[in-house]
């Protein structure tokens, strides 16, 4: 049914990553984003992956939502490892006593540790990034965005805005859906087949969808910014809210959290190596 | 209070004939619940939109609160204190979440986080609506949609409400509710209600009725004066409530009953009298 999608990610259960703030999750998974990118050596990588696990398991989000999550990276997961594993230069690796090569195509014993690193730094970066939209609604998620942004509106960043726009955006989502469900059922009534034929004839059958779909966005975009107008909406100056962001004792304990992250990357870097 | 004086309204090229309208005389008293009446193309929207500078006059003025509509450094006040809730609730809720839209008016006007809280919940009270006002807008029906778009507006704390045609869009009991709204909003609540419908039995709760026909105000008066005409309302194009129909039918094969008829409990009385 097209009305059952959720919105974005968002997994709602009570967990401690879903209390934090969300300029903190997004700047966490900033670092962690970085932090990946440094992590060198297997310690390294058993390092960030002990991690992740940890901050997985306590968003009580099912892990299996997880791996569902990495899917879609399947193919450039291979893709990626496949030229890391062949475009590789160093020692050819053997089988027993059989090199891995055949014509312009070998595989390199440093070609087989840059694939698997490859993959790991893909899975990690997939999986801890989405913890970020498992555990924030998309609306909080835009607060967080505006709030972050906002030091940037001296240099022209319409934080504001872009804000605005991406909750409005989202609050139309199930309106349009819905629409778009109506459209096609009044269109199917009148003879429109949008299952059957080639692949040209059904998106072809879908612009009679479309196009009504896109004037009556624009008449609700009309009458929305009436409306806004009405209820005293000027932009972003002066504007107040009903629920500010507030930085709490959970927020400070997760920023140690990453500092530790962090340090211990760096220390591994420095100590281990390996 | 709101007062027009010789208002004329007229997009670019139009002529003095093809005005949209043609200078209206009209006040709206504090605490009073006026309902516009008009067919498709009357100018009573338009009229409407005049009422918080939305549109400003072509000719005459618009005052709100002795204020000029046409007066640019006060536009955020005249909007705050003339509020407007349209026929689609769908197309004027901006959140996700009920008291986060209600809360969007008072945002706006800069009201301090504490107060905003207590504007939100003072105005899903009134409406309410405060057993929902963690719902996602969505999932609730067409009335209670509705009426969290009147609590969004009522957040501003304004003096008068304009409604253009807010049942146009509901079944039978998003009407209910939201005209049980309005009319408490009315009664209890004290504010001005300006009412544009295209429903008689909605017309004839209000206190005054004025009926506009090509940019003009045709008829004003009491709903009663008003609907006991029947024949001058079906020139103009408009019905009046069954039981004064009813009872004006009666009266044309010459039964002695009386024309004002409202509502449907007078009726049986007055039938009931007449057939003793």
């Amino acid at each position: 049914m097209i009305n059952d999608i959720t919105l974005g990610q968002f997994f709602p259960v009570n967990s401690p990553i879903h209390k934090l703030d969300p300029r903190v999750k997004i700047l966490s998974s900033l670092i962690y984003i970085v932090a990946v990118f440094f992590a060198n050596g297997f310690s390294g990588y058993l390092f960030v992956a002990v991690f992740t696990y940890g901050v997985i398991l306590m968003s009580k989000v099912p892990p299996k939502l997880y791996i569902k999550g990495l899917k879609p990276l399947v193919f450039i997961v291979v893709f990626t490892s496949a030229i890391n594993l062949f475009m590789t230069e160093g020692q050819i690796a053997q089988i027993g006593s059989v090199p891995l090569k055949l014509g312009f195509l070998k595989i390199t014993n440093e070609g087989i540790v840059m694939a698997v690193k490859m993959t790991a730094r893909l899975i990690f970066l997939v999986a801890g990034t989405s913890v970020l939209t498992f555990t924030t609604s998309p609306i909080v998620l835009t607060d967080g965005i505006e709030s972050l942004l906002s030091p940037f509106r001296k240099i022209g960043v319409p934080a504001h805005e872009l804000a605005m726009m991406m909750s409005i955006a989202i609050r139309f989502i199930p309106t349009l859906l819905e629409e778009t469900d109506k459209i096609m059922k009044a269109q199917a009534s009148r003879g429109a087949d949008f299952e059957n034929g080639s692949i040209i004839k059904r998106i072809k059958a879908l612009v009679p969808i479309l196009v009504p779909l896109f004037i009556s966005s624009f008449r609700r975009a009309d009458e929305l910014a009436l409306a806004m107008e009405c209820r005293c909406y000027r932009g972003g100056k002066g504007r107040t809210r009903l629920k500010s962001l507030k930085i709490c004792h959970i927020d400070y304990a997760a920023c140690a959290v990453m500092l530790m992250f962090v340090l211990g990357i760096a220390a591994i870097n420095i100590f281990v190596g390996v | 209070m709101i007062k027009t004086e010789n208002l004329t309204f007229g997009f670019e090229n139009d002529t003095e004939e093809n005005l949209i309208l043609k200078g209206i005389d009209l006040e709206v008293k504090n605490g009073e619940f006026l309902c516009i009446l008009g067919h498709n193309g009357s100018g009573k929207s338009t009229l409407a939109k005049h009422f918080n500078a939305i549109y400003l006059p072509s000719g005459g003025r618009v005052l709100v609160d002795g204020i000029d509509t046409k007066c640019e450094e006060k536009i955020w006040d005249i909007r705050q204190n003339t509020a407007m809730v349209f026929q689609n609730p769908d197309n004027q809720i901006v959140a996700t979440i009920v008291e986060e839209d209600v809360a969007f008016a008072a945002e706006n006007l800069g009201v301090a986080p504490d107060e905003i809280r207590k504007r939100v919940d003072y105005a899903l009270e009134a409406v309410g609506m405060t057993k929902f006002k963690n719902h996602a807008p969505h999932l609730l029906s067409g009335g209670q949609k509705q009426r969290i778009a009147i609590a969004g507006v009522i957040a501003m704390k304004p003096k008068t409400i304009v409604f253009d045609e807010p049942t146009a869009m509901l079944d039978p009991i998003g009407r209910r509710e939201v005209m049980k709204t309005i009319k408490r909003l009315n009664s209890e609540f004290n504010m001005t209600i300006v009412l544009i419908t295209h429903n008689m039995d909605e017309a004839a709760m209000s206190d005054r009725i004025i009926v506009i026909n090509d940019g003009r105000i045709e008829l004003c008066g009491k709903p009663r004066e008003v609907f006991s005409d029947v024949e001058k309302m079906k020139t103009l194009g408009l019905d009046t409530p069954q039981v004064t129909y009813l009872a004006y039918l009666l009266q044309k094969e010459g039964i002695n009953i009386k024309s004002d008829i409202l509502e449907i409990d007078e009726c049986v009385e007055e039938i009931l009298r007449i057939c003793q």
